[in-house]
């Protein structure tokens, strides 16, 4: 056992020794739970906030206390509907909440309120583009199969030392939507894509935070594999992902991890895993062996939730009009990309790129506006392959580079008005975000970064380059036109990156012609 | 003998304003006899110190002649599974033996803004499981009309609210909130001669009261009078935010008829023949006999009717009600609140050491097999088909009351409380918990599966000296003409309530 685990961390993905000869395929379905963004709870009045002090948002109501009851917030009904909405669902006229029982020292209750018989909306349809590395985007569809109202549960905190739980219940009762996709998936990178747009999605409608580092997003998979042909296989279910690059990890691994199973001749058992992600594991869950029967039943203390299907309804006081929220859902993602698309001019991939990063689209389209003249093709390279390659290589959340809109407007100025290069202009992207508070005038001023484009200066470098590159300048002369690189890159080396290339590139044909 | 307790609560209150009575002498006086009379066993908890203090506080309001109305200073009783702010709400149990609740229930809330004076809670089974208030850590109640209270030889008070029946019979508290699920309020109304009223489902909230089954459970009302009653419904009814199972519209206070006044001629009485069954004894068969022909003589017109699923209807409310009860329990788990085990070793034992101190054997049996029927091979098969047969209990309620044709439809429904006067605790003591229920409930229990109003209204005596009721039910928010008819009913046959405590003047 010791020696298979450290195959597994020292391999990034596990290595199919004895791959199976016939096809196999993998199948992947998602659940999701989204903390719905609310001043309250789902059945009562304490708040949501999150990291408030221990057990300080919890009413009698959350505690369990006896005689206390739900009272249904009508701000989620209305979010959840928002979201199905958005997601394509049918919302159902009359939905239902249903006790699912177990214990659990954080579920004060003895059991969850949520939506099994008659849930809130089903029947959704999500299409997204998939981004795979070194890959073509595709477009895939997914159905959603539910979309319901829950309560989360508190949280226990085991001391191990002093052999004693403690229980938070800030979180207990905090609404959550509960997302079921069909298993229409057979990738890692699918299923990321497919969290990816519902995050763009949800902030759009802002129902959610999904802030997945605070538990606003969890998203649990059942991934199982089967022959070509043959029926589904036994499905693992993997718990515990963290973020949205681990969903693409997490399910790889499990994937490989049957695979290589099936192919040493064992056999996938139905459990629960847990995403080790310092490992890069699935590991086996212990307590959840036992098979739960939740002994579901009505709640009895909330009527039938009724909604308003009728088109061009109003709300009332009593009835919630599907109609009249309809008109408050923003333009979603994929609105916008065929937007830039339509009216920018961009390619799709351009597109997608933009709008998966909701900063980079909000630089763009602020940029575009201030700065009509600026090519939409340069905006674009510099936020894509400048800005954004910055913060990959640093691994930087783009939104955690701080910068204001006017100091990237003031590089693509400089940048267009060929005051710097585009090299000058990297190093503005590195030192604005070290420099938060100066000005790009003044970093240009402090770091020396003006263009070169004083003819003789430059035709000075040029004559250097010539001298030093004699061999590129003899293949120049016989006609290998490619060579002047060499020469252009040797002008650059001898002005610090500071001439202005494309009056080096006419001074030295110039020069090269004599 | 205080005379002041042969008032009604209105000529009380007017006693209060025009200085012949006072709040506070009426409330140490319903506390010394409380004291007095501790041999019934009627309350858990007196609130002794909350008593005087309200008392005094509505002592102060008459003489400054802002009086809150018709409960101002009126001395009443909650059963103890009504949470109380600062007053212990047990339900009778272990498990919370020591539970002060942190808030008030919407009913206890509105009767202390009306100006009532809490003595104190009332005994009942455990977690209101039962019909007879036996199974209560705090000993049976007994009733006040028993020929005896030696050895096993007294009556039962019924139940589970027989705390709160004993106390209204004993002259203790002009009302008493009790809790209806089967007939909780009813049955032991009709064991101890006074009043009991259960509401449509909705009309009162439920905030507060520690639930049993929570789609039948209603706060039931106990008075000495129908007057009274009306009263207590008044101050308590009504839509509350806090219970979304309410009924929204806002609720008209009910003011009933003079007796003189009241005219049956157009009334309709239906006579369900289901109810006639087997173990219903000659006595009470005479008495139901007797009514229908004092309706009958007055002008109403009474008329057999059916109900065909009345006999199913117990088998029913056993299914539900245990699956409600193992998810409404499932909470108590020693952790927020409530006893606790000392075993802790882990959560799973802590759990199980803490249910099985905090429990007696009838709700661990309900726990136990309400889960078993919950348990997804069964669900259809019994909790999914009880839900159906309700519906169709709840039809044939409709089907009378709504009738299209007029000859078909009733108005009132006239049956026993109960199939007997009170039994002895050891006869009702040698049943098993479910066949005490399965009896004592067959005629009350209908009506919470459909969620119609009843009432329970002493009529005679039994050659034992022991109170027969009838029941009365009516359609859906029709407490009105419920009332009135109860009223009428009332005002023939001229029970005195207290007529029992004339024998205990000696012990007062």
């Amino acid at each position: 056992m010791g020696s298979y685990i450290v195959v597994r961390r020292l391999a990034t993905q596990p290595k199919l020794a004895h791959a199976p000869k016939r096809k196999w395929k993998s199948v992947v379905g998602l659940e999701v739970h989204a903390q719905i963004t609310s001043a309250s709870k789902l059945f009562s009045g304490s708040g949501t906030a999150f990291g408030a002090p221990l057990n300080t948002s919890v009413t009698y109501f959350d505690a369990s206390i006896p005689g206390t009851l739900p009272v249904l917030n009508r701000k989620c009904v209305e979010s959840g509907i928002k979201t199905a909405l958005a997601l394509g669902c049918r919302v159902n006229e009359v939905s239902m909440f249903d006790r699912k029982h177990y214990f659990y020292a954080d579920l004060p209750n003895g059991y969850q309120i949520t939506q099994q018989r008659a849930a809130l909306a089903n029947d959704g349809l999500m299409t997204f583009p998939v981004i795979t590395p070194g890959k073509k985007v595709y477009y895939k569809s997914v159905n959603l199969l539910q979309l319901q109202l829950e309560q989360d549960s508190g949280k226990s905190l085991h001391d191990e030392q002093l052999k004693r739980s403690l229980v938070d219940l800030n979180r207990a009762g905090v609404p959550l939507m509960e997302l079921v996709f069909a298993p229409d998936l057979e990738t890692g990178e699918e299923a990321a894509s497919l969290v990816k747009e519902l995050v763009l999605i949800l902030r759009r409608l802002q129902t959610c935070s999904c802030k997945m580092e605070e538990g606003a997003l969890r998203v649990d998979a059942n991934i199982s594999i089967h022959e070509e042909g043959a029926p589904l296989g036994v499905r693992t279910e993997v718990k515990n992902i963290g973020s949205v690059r681990s969903i693409s990890q997490a399910i790889s691994y499990e994937i490989n991890r049957q695979l290589e199973l099936v192919a040493e001749g064992g056999v996938v058992t139905n459990e629960t895993r847990s995403w080790d992600a310092e490992h890069r594991r699935t590991v086996a869950m212990r307590d959840k062996e036992v098979l739960q029967d939740y002994r579901f039943m009505p709640e009895p203390n909330l009527p039938p939730l009724h909604v308003n299907l009728k088109p061009g309804s109003v709300s009332t006081q009593e009835l919630i009009s599907v109609a009249a929220l309809s008109k408050e859902i923003p333009e979603l993602p994929e609105h916008t990309r065929q937007r830039l698309v339509e009216h920018y001019k961009l390619n799709a991939e351009t597109a997608i790129i933009l709008v998966n990063e909701p900063v980079l689209l909000e630089h763009f389209l602020s940029i575009t506006e201030s700065l009509a003249d600026v090519p939409t093709k340069v905006v674009t390279n510099f936020l894509i392959n400048d800005l954004l390659t910055y913060c990959n290589k640093l691994n930087l959340d783009i939104e955690d580079y701080t910068t204001s809109d006017n100091a990237l407007k003031d590089v693509l100025k400089a940048l267009h008005a060929e005051q710097i290069n585009l090299q000058a202009a990297r190093q503005l992207i590195q030192l604005l975000h070290t420099n938060p508070t100066s000005s790009v005038s003044e970093l240009i001023g402090q770091h020396n970064l003006q263009q070169i484009s004083e003819l003789s200066t430059i035709e000075a470098y040029c004559q250097q380059a010539i001298a030093n590159q004699s061999k590129a300048v003899q293949q120049y002369q016989k006609g290998k036109s490619k060579a002047l690189f060499a020469i252009a890159g040797e002008v650059a080396k001898l002005s610090a990156q500071k001439a202005n290339m494309k009056i080096v590139v006419e001074c030295l044909e110039r020069l090269l012609k004599k | 003998m205080r005379r002041h307790l042969q008032l009604g609560i209105k000529q009380l209150t007017a006693g209060y304003i025009n200085g012949h009575l006072s709040p506070l002498s009426v409330a140490e006086q319903a506390l010394q006899d409380a004291s007095s009379l501790k041999t019934l066993n009627a309350f858990v908890c007196m609130a002794t110190d909350l008593a005087l203090q309200q008392a005094k506080e509505s002592a102060q309001r008459y003489a400054d002649q802002r009086s809150l109305g018709s409960l101002d200073g009126v001395t009443i009783a909650i059963k103890d599974n009504f949470c109380t702010s600062q007053v212990p709400t047990t339900c009778a149990s272990r498990m919370l033996q020591d539970f002060v609740p942190p808030y008030d229930a919407t009913v206890c809330a509105r009767l202390r803004e009306a100006g009532a004076v809490l003595l104190g809670k009332t005994n009942l089974d455990q977690f209101a499981m039962g019909a007879g208030t036996v199974d209560s850590i705090y000993g049976p109640t007994k009733n006040i009309w028993s020929e005896s209270f030696a050895a096993d030889n007294w009556r039962i008070a019924g139940g589970s609210s027989g705390g709160s029946a004993s106390a209204v019979a004993a002259g203790l508290c002009y009302a008493a909130i009790g809790s209806d699920t089967g007939g909780s309020t009813r049955n032991p109304a009709s064991y101890c001669g006074v009043v009991g009223l259960k509401p449509t489902y909705g009309l009162c909230s439920r905030h507060g009261l520690i639930p049993l089954v929570n789609s039948m459970d209603v706060p039931g009302i106990l008075t000495r009078s129908v007057s009274d009653c009306v009263e207590v419904l008044n101050a308590i009814a009504g839509p509350d935010a806090l219970d979304s199972t309410t009924i929204r519209q806002p609720y008209k206070k009910l003011q009933l008829p003079e007796v003189e006044q009241i005219d049956l001629r157009s009334l309709r009485i239906g006579i369900p023949k289901e109810y006639h069954c087997d173990a219903l004894s000659t006595e009470v068969l005479e008495t139901w006999t007797k009514v229908a022909d004092l309706l009958e003589c007055a002008g109403a017109s009474v008329r057999q009717v059916s109900l065909p699923h009345t006999a199913a209807s117990i088998f029913v409310y056993s299914i539900l009600n245990q699956c409600e009860v193992a998810s409404n329990m499932a909470r108590y788990d020693g952790i927020e609140y409530g006893h606790r085990a000392a075993d802790e070793r882990s959560t799973e034992q802590l759990y199980a050491q803490t249910r099985a101190e905090g429990f007696n054997q009838v709700v661990k049996t309900r726990i136990l097999t309400g889960n078993f029927l919950l348990l997804r091979k069964n669900y259809d098969h019994y909790f999914e088909k009880a839900l159906r047969v309700r519906r169709l209990i709840a039809e044939d309620f409709a089907k009378v009351f709504e009738a299209s044709a007029a000859n078909e439809q009733v108005d009132i429904l006239l049956t026993p409380t109960t199939l007997s006067e009170a039994p002895l605790y050891k006869d009702f003591a040698a049943l098993s918990n479910r066949d005490q229920c399965a009896v004592q409930d067959f005629c009350t229990q209908p009506a919470n599966m459909a969620g119609i109003p009843a009432v329970s209204i002493p009529v005679r005596l039994s050659t034992a000296g022991l109170p027969l009721s009838l029941q009365l039910m009516s359609n859906s928010l029709n407490e009105q003409l419920l009332l009135t008819v109860a009223r009428w009913i009332e005002a023939q046959v001229e029970f005195d309530c207290l007529e029992s405590l004339q024998r205990h003047v000696a012990s007062l």
